[in-house]
Protein backbone atom coordinates (compact mmCIF):
# COMPACT_ATOMS: atom_id res chain seq x y z
CA UNK A 1 0.00 0.00 0.00
CA UNK A 2 2.84 2.02 0.62
CA UNK A 3 5.07 1.03 -1.86
CA UNK A 4 8.71 -0.13 -2.16
CA UNK A 5 10.43 3.18 -0.75
CA UNK A 6 8.59 3.59 2.45
CA UNK A 7 10.31 4.22 5.40
CA UNK A 8 10.03 2.14 8.37
CA UNK A 9 8.06 4.60 10.56
CA UNK A 10 5.51 4.78 7.54
CA UNK A 11 4.94 0.92 7.36
CA UNK A 12 5.00 0.79 11.72
CA UNK A 13 2.33 3.62 11.32
CA UNK A 14 0.11 2.03 8.46
CA UNK A 15 0.49 -1.51 10.79
CA UNK A 16 -0.96 0.08 13.72
CA UNK A 17 -3.90 1.79 11.93
CA UNK A 18 -4.93 -1.33 9.90
CA UNK A 19 -4.48 -3.34 13.41
CA UNK A 20 -1.57 -5.92 12.23
CA UNK A 21 0.28 -5.16 15.25
CA UNK A 22 -2.56 -6.66 17.42
CA UNK A 23 -1.96 -10.57 18.01
CA UNK A 24 -4.12 -12.81 15.48
CA UNK A 25 -6.57 -13.40 17.95
CA UNK A 26 -7.01 -10.56 18.70
CA UNK A 27 -7.58 -9.69 15.04
CA UNK A 28 -9.91 -12.78 14.74
CA UNK A 29 -11.80 -11.08 17.52
CA UNK A 30 -12.29 -7.56 16.75
CA UNK A 31 -13.09 -9.16 12.79
CA UNK A 32 -15.88 -11.10 14.29
CA UNK A 33 -17.14 -8.45 16.41
CA UNK A 34 -17.21 -6.15 13.19
CA UNK A 35 -18.65 -8.91 11.21
CA UNK A 36 -21.48 -9.27 13.85
CA UNK A 37 -22.53 -5.51 14.14
CA UNK A 38 -22.71 -5.54 9.79
CA UNK A 39 -19.16 -4.02 9.66
CA UNK A 40 -16.59 -5.90 7.52
CA UNK A 41 -14.03 -3.07 7.29
CA UNK A 42 -13.18 -1.11 4.61
CA UNK A 43 -11.91 -1.42 0.81
CA UNK A 44 -7.91 -1.06 0.99
CA UNK A 45 -8.61 0.48 -2.48
CA UNK A 46 -11.55 2.66 -2.62
CA UNK A 47 -11.62 3.44 1.42
CA UNK A 48 -15.35 2.70 0.81
CA UNK A 49 -17.02 0.64 3.77
CA UNK A 50 -17.06 -3.32 2.43
CA UNK A 51 -20.41 -3.77 3.61
CA UNK A 52 -21.68 -1.07 1.17
CA UNK A 53 -19.65 -2.23 -1.48
CA UNK A 54 -21.48 -5.68 -1.34
CA UNK A 55 -24.77 -4.49 -0.74
CA UNK A 56 -24.50 -1.78 -3.96
CA UNK A 57 -23.92 -5.28 -6.31
CA UNK A 58 -25.81 -7.50 -4.31
CA UNK A 59 -28.94 -6.44 -6.50
CA UNK A 60 -27.25 -7.33 -9.96
CA UNK A 61 -26.36 -11.06 -8.90
CA UNK A 62 -29.93 -12.11 -6.95
CA UNK A 63 -31.52 -10.72 -10.57
CA UNK A 64 -28.86 -13.17 -12.27
CA UNK A 65 -29.50 -15.99 -9.94
CA UNK A 66 -33.14 -15.35 -10.30
CA UNK A 67 -33.15 -15.45 -13.73
CA UNK A 68 -31.36 -18.45 -14.18
CA UNK A 69 -33.33 -20.73 -11.82
CA UNK A 70 -36.17 -19.89 -13.68
CA UNK A 71 -34.80 -20.63 -17.19
CA UNK A 72 -33.58 -23.71 -15.51
CA UNK A 73 -37.02 -24.70 -14.16
CA UNK A 74 -38.90 -23.59 -17.49
CA UNK A 75 -36.31 -25.80 -19.60
CA UNK A 76 -36.21 -28.43 -17.89
CA UNK A 77 -39.33 -29.82 -16.14
CA UNK A 78 -41.22 -29.88 -19.33
CA UNK A 79 -38.25 -31.96 -20.51
CA UNK A 80 -37.79 -34.08 -17.76
CA UNK A 81 -41.72 -35.07 -17.84
CA UNK A 82 -41.45 -35.81 -21.43
CA UNK A 83 -38.60 -37.91 -21.08
CA UNK A 84 -40.15 -39.66 -19.08
CA UNK A 85 -43.55 -40.39 -20.54
CA UNK A 86 -42.10 -40.60 -23.78
CA UNK A 87 -39.42 -43.19 -22.42
CA UNK A 88 -37.54 -44.71 -24.81
CA UNK A 89 -38.48 -42.94 -27.88
CA UNK A 90 -36.54 -40.35 -30.05
CA UNK A 91 -38.38 -37.46 -27.51
CA UNK A 92 -36.75 -39.56 -24.07
CA UNK A 93 -33.15 -39.46 -26.55
CA UNK A 94 -32.87 -35.58 -27.60
CA UNK A 95 -33.88 -35.01 -23.88
CA UNK A 96 -30.82 -37.17 -22.51
CA UNK A 97 -28.47 -36.06 -25.29
CA UNK A 98 -29.40 -32.59 -24.43
CA UNK A 99 -28.67 -32.60 -20.20
CA UNK A 100 -25.83 -34.61 -21.59
CA UNK A 101 -24.15 -31.45 -23.17
CA UNK A 102 -25.47 -29.21 -20.62
CA UNK A 103 -23.54 -31.06 -18.13
CA UNK A 104 -20.48 -31.24 -20.02
CA UNK A 105 -20.10 -28.24 -21.64
CA UNK A 106 -18.66 -25.55 -18.65
CA UNK A 107 -20.13 -22.48 -18.58
CA UNK A 108 -17.07 -20.35 -19.14
CA UNK A 109 -17.17 -21.54 -22.78
CA UNK A 110 -20.91 -21.69 -23.30
CA UNK A 111 -20.66 -18.42 -22.26
CA UNK A 112 -18.26 -17.14 -24.64
CA UNK A 113 -19.73 -19.38 -27.60
CA UNK A 114 -23.23 -17.58 -26.76
CA UNK A 115 -22.04 -14.34 -27.28
CA UNK A 116 -20.21 -15.36 -30.79
CA UNK A 117 -23.37 -16.59 -32.19
CA UNK A 118 -26.23 -14.30 -30.71
CA UNK A 119 -24.35 -10.69 -29.94
CA UNK A 120 -21.68 -11.16 -32.55
CA UNK A 121 -23.01 -13.00 -35.85
CA UNK A 122 -26.46 -12.42 -35.36
CA UNK A 123 -26.44 -9.14 -33.19
CA UNK A 124 -29.67 -9.84 -31.57
CA UNK A 125 -28.12 -9.35 -27.75
CA UNK A 126 -25.67 -7.03 -26.45
CA UNK A 127 -22.38 -9.11 -25.68
CA UNK A 128 -22.02 -7.75 -22.13
CA UNK A 129 -23.22 -5.43 -19.51
CA UNK A 130 -26.78 -4.91 -17.24
CA UNK A 131 -29.38 -2.74 -18.41
CA UNK A 132 -32.30 -4.37 -20.51
CA UNK A 133 -34.19 -7.31 -20.31
CA UNK A 134 -32.00 -8.26 -23.52
CA UNK A 135 -28.53 -7.87 -21.39
CA UNK A 136 -30.22 -10.25 -18.70
CA UNK A 137 -31.11 -12.96 -21.36
CA UNK A 138 -27.49 -14.54 -22.63
CA UNK A 139 -26.23 -14.58 -18.58
CA UNK A 140 -28.64 -16.34 -17.46
CA UNK A 141 -29.27 -19.34 -19.78
CA UNK A 142 -25.32 -19.67 -19.33
CA UNK A 143 -26.02 -20.04 -15.83
CA UNK A 144 -28.75 -22.30 -15.92
CA UNK A 145 -27.78 -24.32 -18.70
CA UNK A 146 -25.98 -26.88 -16.17
CA UNK A 147 -28.42 -26.66 -13.36
CA UNK A 148 -30.98 -27.60 -16.12
CA UNK A 149 -29.19 -30.74 -17.59
CA UNK A 150 -29.36 -31.74 -13.69
CA UNK A 151 -32.77 -30.96 -13.07
CA UNK A 152 -34.16 -32.73 -16.34
CA UNK A 153 -32.90 -35.87 -15.60
CA UNK A 154 -34.16 -35.92 -11.61
CA UNK A 155 -37.15 -35.01 -13.16
CA UNK A 156 -37.31 -37.83 -15.27
CA UNK A 157 -36.15 -40.30 -12.82
CA UNK A 158 -38.25 -39.74 -9.96
CA UNK A 159 -41.89 -39.60 -11.83
CA UNK A 160 -40.68 -42.78 -13.70
CA UNK A 161 -40.52 -44.15 -10.30
CA UNK A 162 -43.38 -42.48 -9.48
CA UNK A 163 -45.69 -43.66 -12.79
CA UNK A 164 -44.77 -47.36 -11.75
CA UNK A 165 -46.69 -46.65 -8.38
CA UNK A 166 -50.04 -48.40 -8.05
CA UNK A 167 -52.11 -45.27 -7.52
CA UNK A 168 -50.91 -43.55 -11.29
CA UNK A 169 -52.61 -46.98 -12.25
CA UNK A 170 -56.02 -46.28 -9.95
CA UNK A 171 -55.92 -42.75 -11.17
CA UNK A 172 -56.37 -44.17 -14.55
CA UNK A 173 -58.45 -47.12 -14.04
CA UNK A 174 -60.83 -44.33 -12.10
CA UNK A 175 -60.95 -42.74 -16.03
CA UNK A 176 -58.93 -39.87 -15.21
CA UNK A 177 -57.22 -38.88 -18.28
CA UNK A 178 -53.17 -40.14 -18.82
CA UNK A 179 -52.27 -36.41 -18.76
CA UNK A 180 -53.98 -35.94 -14.96
CA UNK A 181 -52.42 -39.20 -14.01
CA UNK A 182 -48.96 -37.85 -15.29
CA UNK A 183 -49.10 -34.13 -13.71
CA UNK A 184 -51.98 -34.01 -10.99
CA UNK A 185 -50.93 -37.23 -9.57
CA UNK A 186 -47.32 -38.51 -10.52
CA UNK A 187 -45.75 -34.93 -10.88
CA UNK A 188 -46.82 -33.74 -7.99
CA UNK A 189 -45.14 -36.42 -5.79
CA UNK A 190 -42.27 -35.88 -7.61
CA UNK A 191 -41.62 -32.92 -6.78
CA UNK A 192 -40.25 -33.55 -3.46
CA UNK A 193 -36.73 -34.32 -4.36
CA UNK A 194 -37.12 -31.91 -7.12
CA UNK A 195 -37.58 -29.14 -5.13
CA UNK A 196 -34.56 -30.56 -2.81
CA UNK A 197 -32.43 -30.49 -5.51
CA UNK A 198 -32.80 -26.73 -6.92
CA UNK A 199 -32.54 -25.87 -3.03
CA UNK A 200 -29.22 -27.52 -2.82
CA UNK A 201 -28.12 -26.31 -6.45
CA UNK A 202 -28.38 -22.68 -5.60
CA UNK A 203 -25.04 -22.99 -3.86
CA UNK A 204 -23.84 -24.05 -7.62
CA UNK A 205 -25.44 -21.18 -9.22
CA UNK A 206 -23.79 -18.92 -6.91
CA UNK A 207 -20.19 -19.75 -7.36
CA UNK A 208 -20.96 -20.14 -11.64
CA UNK A 209 -22.25 -16.83 -11.46
CA UNK A 210 -18.87 -15.42 -10.47
CA UNK A 211 -17.86 -17.26 -13.77
CA UNK A 212 -21.06 -15.69 -15.58
CA UNK A 213 -20.20 -12.27 -14.25
CA UNK A 214 -17.00 -11.93 -15.66
CA UNK A 215 -17.79 -13.21 -18.96
CA UNK A 216 -20.55 -10.86 -19.19
CA UNK A 217 -18.93 -8.02 -17.30
CA UNK A 218 -22.32 -8.66 -15.16
CA UNK A 219 -21.71 -5.89 -12.21
CA UNK A 220 -22.25 -8.29 -9.24
CA UNK A 221 -20.44 -9.54 -5.65
CA UNK A 222 -18.86 -12.40 -8.07
CA UNK A 223 -17.18 -9.78 -10.48
CA UNK A 224 -16.60 -7.78 -7.50
CA UNK A 225 -14.97 -10.94 -6.13
CA UNK A 226 -12.75 -11.44 -8.99
CA UNK A 227 -11.62 -7.53 -9.10
CA UNK A 228 -11.22 -7.27 -5.87
CA UNK A 229 -8.34 -10.46 -5.91
CA UNK A 230 -6.49 -8.68 -8.20
CA UNK A 231 -6.05 -5.52 -6.96
CA UNK A 232 -5.67 -7.77 -3.74
CA UNK A 233 -8.21 -5.72 -1.44
CA UNK A 234 -8.69 -8.45 0.97
CA UNK A 235 -11.13 -6.82 3.39
CA UNK A 236 -13.49 -7.00 -0.02
CA UNK A 237 -12.67 -10.36 -0.82
CA UNK A 238 -13.48 -11.66 2.76
CA UNK A 239 -16.18 -9.93 2.51
CA UNK A 240 -17.72 -11.20 -0.68
CA UNK A 241 -16.69 -14.53 0.36
CA UNK A 242 -18.35 -14.35 3.75
CA UNK A 243 -21.80 -13.54 1.95
CA UNK A 244 -21.58 -16.55 -0.79
CA UNK A 245 -20.89 -18.86 2.16
CA UNK A 246 -23.35 -17.82 4.64
CA UNK A 247 -26.40 -17.25 1.65
CA UNK A 248 -25.40 -20.78 0.25
CA UNK A 249 -24.85 -22.03 4.24
CA UNK A 250 -28.42 -20.57 4.57
CA UNK A 251 -30.61 -21.57 1.43
CA UNK A 252 -29.09 -25.36 2.17
CA UNK A 253 -31.02 -24.75 5.33
CA UNK A 254 -33.98 -23.33 4.15
CA UNK A 255 -34.03 -26.48 2.15
CA UNK A 256 -34.24 -28.86 4.76
CA UNK A 257 -37.02 -27.00 6.66
CA UNK A 258 -39.13 -27.13 3.24
CA UNK A 259 -38.34 -30.33 2.81
CA UNK A 260 -40.37 -31.38 6.11
CA UNK A 261 -42.75 -28.59 4.62
CA UNK A 262 -43.29 -30.45 1.23
CA UNK A 263 -43.67 -33.96 2.89
CA UNK A 264 -45.53 -33.88 6.14
CA UNK A 265 -44.08 -37.56 7.17
CA UNK A 266 -40.87 -35.54 7.49
CA UNK A 267 -40.76 -34.19 11.35
CA UNK A 268 -37.91 -32.50 13.15
CA UNK A 269 -37.01 -33.02 16.52
CA UNK B 1 -21.22 -44.86 -24.02
CA UNK B 2 -17.93 -46.22 -21.80
CA UNK B 3 -16.03 -47.29 -24.92
CA UNK B 4 -16.83 -43.69 -26.33
CA UNK B 5 -15.49 -42.30 -22.63
CA UNK B 6 -12.33 -44.47 -23.15
CA UNK B 7 -11.09 -44.16 -26.56
CA UNK B 8 -11.63 -39.98 -25.59
CA UNK B 9 -9.53 -40.10 -22.53
CA UNK B 10 -7.03 -42.19 -24.16
CA UNK B 11 -6.33 -39.93 -27.18
CA UNK B 12 -5.68 -37.41 -24.67
CA UNK B 13 -3.45 -39.77 -22.62
CA UNK B 14 -1.41 -40.31 -25.94
CA UNK B 15 -1.59 -36.25 -27.05
CA UNK B 16 -0.18 -35.34 -23.76
CA UNK B 17 2.10 -37.63 -24.11
CA UNK B 18 4.05 -37.77 -27.73
CA UNK B 19 1.70 -34.80 -29.13
CA UNK B 20 4.42 -31.79 -28.22
CA UNK B 21 7.54 -34.42 -29.72
CA UNK B 22 5.22 -34.08 -33.07
CA UNK B 23 4.32 -31.16 -32.83
CA UNK B 24 5.20 -29.18 -36.12
CA UNK B 25 5.32 -25.94 -33.93
CA UNK B 26 6.35 -24.98 -30.60
CA UNK B 27 3.74 -23.74 -28.36
CA UNK B 28 5.78 -20.69 -27.40
CA UNK B 29 6.90 -19.22 -30.70
CA UNK B 30 5.37 -16.03 -31.87
CA UNK B 31 4.08 -14.76 -35.05
CA UNK B 32 3.44 -11.00 -34.09
CA UNK B 33 2.86 -10.26 -37.95
CA UNK B 34 0.11 -12.94 -38.48
CA UNK B 35 -1.36 -13.09 -35.06
CA UNK B 36 -5.25 -14.01 -33.95
CA UNK B 37 -5.29 -15.93 -37.71
CA UNK B 38 -7.58 -17.88 -38.56
CA UNK B 39 -7.38 -22.01 -39.36
CA UNK B 40 -4.91 -23.10 -42.17
CA UNK B 41 -3.29 -25.52 -44.05
CA UNK B 42 -0.26 -24.81 -41.88
CA UNK B 43 -1.30 -23.67 -38.57
CA UNK B 44 -4.62 -26.54 -38.11
CA UNK B 45 -6.50 -24.66 -35.64
CA UNK B 46 -5.29 -21.17 -36.20
CA UNK B 47 -2.95 -18.41 -34.33
CA UNK B 48 -3.61 -17.03 -31.19
CA UNK B 49 -3.21 -13.11 -29.55
CA UNK B 50 0.35 -13.53 -29.71
CA UNK B 51 0.44 -15.44 -32.99
CA UNK B 52 1.15 -18.90 -31.23
CA UNK B 53 0.02 -21.92 -32.96
CA UNK B 54 -2.85 -23.28 -31.19
CA UNK B 55 -2.79 -26.70 -32.04
CA UNK B 56 0.70 -27.03 -30.17
CA UNK B 57 -0.48 -25.06 -27.01
CA UNK B 58 -3.99 -27.70 -26.99
CA UNK B 59 -1.24 -30.47 -27.07
CA UNK B 60 0.97 -28.80 -24.32
CA UNK B 61 -2.23 -27.73 -22.24
CA UNK B 62 -3.38 -30.98 -22.18
CA UNK B 63 -0.49 -32.02 -20.11
CA UNK B 64 -1.43 -29.29 -17.53
CA UNK B 65 -5.00 -30.64 -17.34
CA UNK B 66 -3.84 -34.54 -17.02
CA UNK B 67 -1.53 -33.66 -14.92
CA UNK B 68 -3.63 -31.48 -12.72
CA UNK B 69 -6.54 -34.29 -12.38
CA UNK B 70 -4.12 -37.18 -11.54
CA UNK B 71 -1.97 -35.50 -9.27
CA UNK B 72 -5.36 -33.84 -7.45
CA UNK B 73 -7.10 -37.23 -7.48
CA UNK B 74 -4.60 -39.09 -6.19
CA UNK B 75 -3.82 -36.70 -3.73
CA UNK B 76 -7.33 -36.58 -2.49
CA UNK B 77 -8.24 -40.22 -2.67
CA UNK B 78 -5.50 -42.03 -1.09
CA UNK B 79 -6.17 -38.91 1.45
CA UNK B 80 -9.89 -39.47 1.72
CA UNK B 81 -9.88 -42.91 1.92
CA UNK B 82 -7.22 -43.37 4.71
CA UNK B 83 -9.18 -41.15 6.42
CA UNK B 84 -12.75 -42.49 5.46
CA UNK B 85 -11.58 -45.82 6.50
CA UNK B 86 -10.01 -44.61 10.01
CA UNK B 87 -13.51 -42.74 10.54
CA UNK B 88 -15.60 -45.44 9.68
CA UNK B 89 -13.29 -48.65 10.89
CA UNK B 90 -12.75 -47.12 14.15
CA UNK B 91 -15.64 -44.73 15.42
CA UNK B 92 -16.46 -42.76 18.43
CA UNK B 93 -14.35 -40.06 18.81
CA UNK B 94 -12.24 -40.12 15.68
CA UNK B 95 -15.24 -40.97 13.69
CA UNK B 96 -16.93 -38.14 15.76
CA UNK B 97 -13.77 -35.49 14.42
CA UNK B 98 -13.54 -36.95 11.13
CA UNK B 99 -16.77 -36.60 10.35
CA UNK B 100 -17.27 -33.08 11.42
CA UNK B 101 -14.73 -31.65 9.71
CA UNK B 102 -16.00 -33.51 6.23
CA UNK B 103 -19.39 -31.57 7.04
CA UNK B 104 -17.90 -28.26 7.25
CA UNK B 105 -16.29 -28.65 3.97
CA UNK B 106 -19.29 -29.79 2.22
CA UNK B 107 -20.95 -26.81 3.91
CA UNK B 108 -19.14 -24.75 1.54
CA UNK B 109 -19.28 -24.69 -2.14
CA UNK B 110 -15.61 -26.40 -3.43
CA UNK B 111 -15.02 -23.80 -6.18
CA UNK B 112 -15.42 -20.81 -3.69
CA UNK B 113 -13.15 -22.58 -1.48
CA UNK B 114 -10.52 -23.12 -3.85
CA UNK B 115 -10.70 -19.57 -5.23
CA UNK B 116 -10.42 -18.26 -1.65
CA UNK B 117 -7.61 -20.65 -1.01
CA UNK B 118 -5.80 -19.25 -4.13
CA UNK B 119 -6.76 -15.87 -3.08
CA UNK B 120 -4.71 -16.38 -0.44
CA UNK B 121 -1.94 -18.35 -1.19
CA UNK B 122 -1.19 -16.37 -4.93
CA UNK B 123 -2.29 -17.91 -8.38
CA UNK B 124 -0.12 -20.62 -9.32
CA UNK B 125 -0.19 -24.33 -11.03
CA UNK B 126 0.64 -26.02 -7.38
CA UNK B 127 -1.81 -23.38 -4.93
CA UNK B 128 -4.44 -25.04 -7.72
CA UNK B 129 -3.49 -28.47 -7.15
CA UNK B 130 -2.65 -27.82 -3.09
CA UNK B 131 -5.99 -26.00 -3.30
CA UNK B 132 -8.23 -28.59 -5.30
CA UNK B 133 -6.94 -31.49 -3.16
CA UNK B 134 -7.81 -29.86 0.18
CA UNK B 135 -11.60 -29.73 -1.20
CA UNK B 136 -11.15 -33.35 -3.31
CA UNK B 137 -11.01 -35.70 -0.26
CA UNK B 138 -14.03 -35.08 1.44
CA UNK B 139 -15.70 -36.69 -1.18
CA UNK B 140 -13.82 -39.95 -1.39
CA UNK B 141 -13.54 -39.99 3.09
CA UNK B 142 -17.63 -39.89 3.15
CA UNK B 143 -17.83 -42.38 0.07
CA UNK B 144 -15.32 -45.07 2.16
CA UNK B 145 -16.76 -44.02 5.55
CA UNK B 146 -20.08 -45.62 4.21
CA UNK B 147 -18.54 -48.33 3.17
CA UNK B 148 -16.26 -49.14 5.80
CA UNK B 149 -19.09 -49.04 8.04
CA UNK B 150 -20.79 -51.95 6.05
CA UNK B 151 -17.61 -54.38 5.60
CA UNK B 152 -16.63 -53.66 9.35
CA UNK B 153 -19.23 -56.27 9.99
CA UNK B 154 -18.76 -58.90 7.33
CA UNK B 155 -17.76 -61.88 8.84
CA UNK B 156 -14.27 -62.27 7.34
CA UNK B 157 -13.59 -59.10 9.16
CA UNK B 158 -14.81 -61.02 12.17
CA UNK B 159 -12.16 -63.68 11.98
CA UNK B 160 -10.05 -61.70 10.58
CA UNK B 161 -9.96 -59.48 14.08
CA UNK B 162 -10.62 -63.19 15.69
CA UNK B 163 -7.48 -64.43 14.27
CA UNK B 164 -5.29 -61.69 15.92
CA UNK B 165 -4.76 -59.89 12.89
CA UNK B 166 -3.54 -56.43 13.65
CA UNK B 167 -5.40 -53.55 12.92
CA UNK B 168 -3.69 -51.85 10.11
CA UNK B 169 -3.73 -55.26 8.74
CA UNK B 170 -7.10 -55.81 8.97
CA UNK B 171 -8.09 -52.27 7.14
CA UNK B 172 -5.44 -52.44 4.68
CA UNK B 173 -5.59 -56.56 3.74
CA UNK B 174 -9.75 -57.19 4.33
CA UNK B 175 -12.02 -53.73 4.78
CA UNK B 176 -10.35 -51.27 2.35
CA UNK B 177 -10.37 -53.48 -0.91
CA UNK B 178 -14.40 -53.75 -0.60
CA UNK B 179 -14.03 -50.32 -0.92
CA UNK B 180 -11.77 -49.60 -3.41
CA UNK B 181 -14.31 -49.98 -6.83
CA UNK B 182 -16.99 -46.98 -5.65
CA UNK B 183 -13.49 -45.33 -5.27
CA UNK B 184 -12.19 -46.38 -8.69
CA UNK B 185 -15.57 -45.04 -10.10
CA UNK B 186 -15.21 -41.96 -8.10
CA UNK B 187 -11.63 -41.05 -9.00
CA UNK B 188 -12.66 -41.39 -12.83
CA UNK B 189 -15.28 -38.65 -12.26
CA UNK B 190 -13.01 -36.74 -10.08
CA UNK B 191 -10.51 -36.44 -13.24
CA UNK B 192 -13.30 -34.79 -14.75
CA UNK B 193 -14.06 -32.08 -11.92
CA UNK B 194 -10.94 -31.79 -10.99
CA UNK B 195 -9.86 -30.97 -14.88
CA UNK B 196 -13.04 -28.57 -15.24
CA UNK B 197 -11.98 -26.99 -11.55
CA UNK B 198 -8.53 -26.26 -12.83
CA UNK B 199 -9.63 -24.48 -16.31
CA UNK B 200 -12.14 -22.69 -14.35
CA UNK B 201 -9.41 -21.55 -11.82
CA UNK B 202 -7.51 -20.32 -14.68
CA UNK B 203 -10.16 -18.50 -16.76
CA UNK B 204 -10.80 -16.53 -13.71
CA UNK B 205 -7.09 -15.69 -13.75
CA UNK B 206 -6.48 -17.72 -10.77
CA UNK B 207 -4.85 -21.00 -12.30
CA UNK B 208 -2.18 -21.49 -13.90
CA UNK B 209 -0.42 -18.25 -14.98
CA UNK B 210 0.77 -17.36 -18.30
CA UNK B 211 2.89 -18.42 -20.89
CA UNK B 212 2.33 -21.73 -19.82
CA UNK B 213 -0.45 -23.19 -22.11
CA UNK B 214 -3.30 -24.39 -20.18
CA UNK B 215 -6.86 -24.49 -21.82
CA UNK B 216 -8.67 -22.49 -18.91
CA UNK B 217 -5.78 -19.67 -19.52
CA UNK B 218 -6.33 -19.99 -23.43
CA UNK B 219 -9.67 -19.23 -23.25
CA UNK B 220 -9.14 -16.54 -20.93
CA UNK B 221 -7.01 -14.82 -23.75
CA UNK B 222 -9.74 -15.69 -26.29
CA UNK B 223 -12.16 -13.31 -24.43
CA UNK B 224 -11.23 -9.95 -25.75
CA UNK B 225 -11.10 -11.55 -29.29
CA UNK B 226 -14.47 -12.65 -29.13
CA UNK B 227 -15.52 -10.50 -32.36
CA UNK B 228 -11.91 -10.84 -34.42
CA UNK B 229 -11.11 -13.99 -33.08
CA UNK B 230 -13.67 -16.72 -31.99
CA UNK B 231 -11.48 -19.22 -32.77
CA UNK B 232 -9.01 -18.87 -29.89
CA UNK B 233 -12.25 -19.60 -27.72
CA UNK B 234 -14.03 -22.27 -29.45
CA UNK B 235 -11.51 -24.91 -29.79
CA UNK B 236 -10.10 -24.70 -26.49
CA UNK B 237 -13.43 -25.08 -25.06
CA UNK B 238 -14.22 -28.08 -27.37
CA UNK B 239 -11.20 -29.74 -25.66
CA UNK B 240 -11.94 -29.16 -22.06
CA UNK B 241 -16.11 -30.06 -23.12
CA UNK B 242 -14.95 -33.66 -24.78
CA UNK B 243 -12.06 -34.59 -22.13
CA UNK B 244 -14.76 -34.12 -19.49
CA UNK B 245 -17.71 -35.57 -20.90
CA UNK B 246 -14.93 -38.68 -21.55
CA UNK B 247 -14.40 -38.88 -17.74
CA UNK B 248 -18.26 -38.70 -17.40
CA UNK B 249 -18.83 -41.65 -19.84
CA UNK B 250 -15.94 -43.52 -18.31
CA UNK B 251 -16.78 -43.32 -14.71
CA UNK B 252 -20.78 -43.86 -15.66
CA UNK B 253 -19.69 -47.47 -17.72
CA UNK B 254 -17.12 -48.24 -15.00
CA UNK B 255 -20.39 -47.34 -12.34
CA UNK B 256 -22.75 -50.16 -14.35
CA UNK B 257 -19.66 -52.53 -14.77
CA UNK B 258 -18.98 -52.61 -11.21
CA UNK B 259 -22.44 -52.08 -9.44
CA UNK B 260 -23.41 -56.16 -9.85
CA UNK B 261 -19.93 -57.22 -8.41
CA UNK B 262 -20.07 -55.11 -5.40
CA UNK B 263 -23.93 -55.94 -4.52
CA UNK B 264 -22.89 -59.93 -4.39
CA UNK B 265 -20.04 -58.86 -1.98
CA UNK B 266 -22.34 -56.56 0.00
CA UNK B 267 -24.65 -60.18 0.40
CA UNK B 268 -28.36 -60.33 1.09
Amino acid sequence: MLGESASPQDVAELRARLGLDRPLIEQYGRFLQGALHGDLGRSLRTNQPVTSAILERMPATIELAAAAMIVAVTLAIPLGIAAAVWRETAVDHTATTLSLLGISIPNFWLGPLLAIVFSIELGWLPVSGRGTWAHLVLPAISLGAALAAILSRMTRATLLEELREQYVTAARARGASRARAVIRHAFRNSLIPVITLIGLQFGAVLTGAIITETIFAWPGIGRLLIQSIGFRDYPLVQGCILLIAVTYVGMNLLTDLLYGLVDPRIRYE
Amino acid sequence: MSKVGATIVLIAIVAALVGPTFARFDPAAQDLARRLDGPSATHWLGLDELGRDIFARLLAGARISLLVGIVVVSISSTVGTLLGSIAGYFGGLIDETISRIIDILLAFPGLLLAIALVAVLGPSLRNVVAALSLIGWVGYARLVRGQVLRAREFEFVQAARALGAATPRILAQHVIPTALPAVTVQATLGMGGAILAEAALSFLGLGVQPPTPSWGTMLNGGRTHLLDAPHLTIFPGLAIAFLVLGFNFLGDGLRDALDPVTRRRAGP
